[in-house]
């Protein structure tokens, strides 16, 4: 039926069972869309924030998912940018596409819920319009709307393939045009990308009465803010492997070759192992220096069930295990282990994020202040793993209906 | 603002007379503290020592109006300028009807002075009428903070004018320091060097509340109690 849509030479799966596919993702995104109408309507006292947690898992997740698409800009930067200098980078025109389709999810879907994170949503433009320019949020603001406008620009290109599309000449004309200046494109991201991750990393960093968040830093940026911007350069690309990994055990295909995941797999490898350096250096100053010029020592920071295996998973089981794995060619070669590695190193990211939102918040500052706990609630999760069904869906359209994967006809003969 | 904690008794006056002047929204259940509006909480501080030697001291806290240098924590972040630090006076304010209600500056806050509108604020129907028109109420999905009742000195400051005198030198008393039983709260200007303000901030008993977080609170604390010195500041002797 939808036969005319589908890239040439490929096979998709039947239209009816495509369908019943969309279908249960848009019961997910219709539950998320739900709880976000009743967060907007009712307010945001149905969530499980409070005085103490004005940052929850909305915070945590728009954080956390962001850092993951970094593949987007990071992938472009080094296809498109460091492949004049380094030829082999080349071989990640394969799975550009896809970063750039999982970066766009990534963004939109961040913004959509921040959306319902602010108690006047209707304000949000204020960001634009009364900016204070010494917030990092003002940076976070501008340099994320920016970017998500390059990442619509550098999808349409990749949609302007669609077959039936691709047959309309003006549209041909066009989306080859902006193919020819992706490259500005990219590197605007970038630029853009290198902004707001770090300023996202500079939220908690500059927090200065906040002794579990704050960071001394270089000028105006505090080290977070450095460290956020490597440690998304360090998972989005594996993210977007994953995400590649997992769309063939979907399809039961080969959809990139192995050689594009050895080398994502080495580059990671190297920066999260960079990473982990600055990060435990960053650590020790913080433990050994930072803090207890506040009073406070590394053990005041760490209570059940924010305890200190929240530090050990970050860095030890979810940073050191899987720089071994990724810098150890055997290792590599295994797909288990290599995917396993990805997996680590995202999941360590993602605690990084929760540590310096949520986990940043329970500790009393005032010695006569309580530890509290914060326990999300439905309204919640909802719209969280309804973004990620949002994902999912923009994610299966693509690569139904475009020729993302530029060897798939190849790799599947 | 400097609070004498020998002199405290833990009454709360201070507390109530701050929530009626500043038409500060409460709900009839008000047993979740985390969600409760508060611009002046009461803390109840003890030594952690048992019976004979315990003892226990009651500690009201304001919004400390931080003078830290270039910035206080919450207008440092405020992504839209709607908290700010008038200068002039001193005042750390938050503009409610600019808040966008992204609790960044609660969050910087260690002081935890800010409380969110969680939900639409109501009073009952026979209190409507006791609300102050001098403070506007806030709507649900903003932040709210003590002002150190800034419409008191807004209001002394045109009547100083009204009546030819120098508006910057007025004086005024906000609702908590006016209700306090035992006179445990003085207030004035601490850069007058002749004022109370000034010369209780440099008693020997005088402390402030964490003060290695380089916030300059504008808050001043008396006790004679070495235990209360000790713990305000994270125990740093």
């Amino acid at each position: 039926m939808d036969k005319a849509l589908i890239p040439e030479g490929v096979k998709r799966c039947p239209l009816p069972v495509f369908g019943l596919w969309m279908l249960v993702l848009f019961a997910v995104i219709a539950w998320g869309v739900y709880a976000g109408l009743t967060v907007l309507i009712k307010g945001l006292h149905v969530t499980g924030l409070n005085n103490y947690f004005g940052f929850g898992l909305y915070i945590c997740v728009d954080l956390g998912i962001i850092a993951l698409g970094a593949g987007a800009f990071f992938s472009g930067f080094m296809y498109y940018g460091l492949s004049r200098f380094f030829p082999q980078l080349k071989e990640l025109h394969k799975i550009i596409n896809l970063a750039v389709i999982v970066g766009f999810c990534c963004y939109t879907g961040a913004l959509l819920v921040l959306l319902l994170e602010i108690g006047q949503p209707l304000r949000g433009w204020f960001g634009y319009w009364h900016a204070n320019v010494h917030s990092m949020l003002t940076e976070v603001i501008f340099c994320i709307s920016c970017y998500a406008i390059v990442l619509v620009i550098e999808f349409v290109p990749i949609i302007l393939e669609n077959r039936k599309l691709d047959a309309v000449k003006p549209l041909h004309i066009f989306g080859h045009n902006l193919h020819e200046i992706m490259a500005i494109f990219a590197m605007t991201g970038t630029f853009l990308s290198f902004f707001h991750q770090g300023s996202l990393g500079g939220v908690p960093g500059v927090m200065f009465a906040r002794p579990f968040a704050y960071r001394e830093g270089f000028f105006v940026w505090p080290w977070t803010f450095f460290l956020f911007t490597l440690s998304a350069m360090a998972c989005g690309p594996a993210f977007t492997a994953l995400i590649c990994r997992l769309m063939e055990k979907v399809t039961r295909k080969q959809l990139v070759d192995r050689s594009v995941y050895e080398l994502i797999g080495k580059i990671e490898g190297v920066l999260l192992l960079i990473y982990l350096i600055l990060k435990g250096l960053d650590t020790l100053y913080w433990a050994l220096d930072t803090a207890p010029g506040f009073g406070l020592k590394l053990s005041d920071f760490y209570k059940e069930p924010y305890g200190m295996w929240l530090l050990v998973a970050e860095l030890g089981i979810c940073g050191v295990i899987p720089v071994i794995l990724l810098l150890t060619p055997q290792a590599r070669k295994v797909n288990g282990l290599l995917f396993l590695a990805f997996f680590l190193d995202c999941a360590g990211i993602v605690i990084n994020r929760f540590a310096m939102t949520v986990e940043a918040l329970a500790i009393p500052v005032m010695p006569f202040d309580q530890w509290a706990v914060y326990i999300p609630t439905w309204a919640e999760w909802a719209p969280c793993i309804a973004m990620l069904a949002y994902g999912a869906v923009i994610v299966s359209l693509s690569y139904r209906y475009l020729p993302i994967f530029p060897r798939e006809r190849e790799l599947n003969p | 603002m400097v609070i004498d904690l020998d002199k405290c008794t833990g009454c709360g006056a201070c507390a109530v007379a701050c929530q009626q002047e500043n038409n500060v929204s409460f709900r009839p259940d008000e047993s979740d503290k985390l969600r409760t509006i508060a611009w002046m909480t009461l803390y109840r501080l003890d030594n952690g020592k048992d019976y004979p030697e315990h003892r226990e001291a009651m500690l009201p806290r304001p919004c400390m109006q931080c003078d830290s240098p270039h910035h206080s924590p919450c207008t440092f972040v405020c992504p839209v300028n709607a908290t700010v630090r008038d200068e002039h006076t001193g005042i750390v304010d938050h503009i409610a009807v600019r808040c966008i209600g992204c609790r960044y500056c609660m969050v910087a806050c260690p002081y935890h002075a800010r409380s969110f509108n969680w939900w639409d604020p109501k009073w009952p129907k026979t209190m409507e009428a006791m609300l102050s028109p001098e403070v506007s109420p806030r709507m649900r999905g903003v932040v709210e903070k003590c002002t150190f009742c800034h419409h008191r000195l807004n209001r002394a400051r045109d009547r100083a004018r009204i009546n030819g005198e120098d508006p910057d030198g007025v004086v005024y008393t906000p609702a908590c320091a006016e209700a306090c039983p035992t006179g445990a709260i003085t207030f004035g200007n601490l850069r007058d060097p002749h004022s109370d303000v000034a010369r209780l901030a440099k008693d020997p008993r005088a402390f402030r509340i964490l003060e290695k977080l380089h916030t300059e609170p504008k808050v001043y604390y008396l006790s004679s109690d070495q235990w209360i010195h000790k713990q305000s500041d994270n125990d740093l002797s």
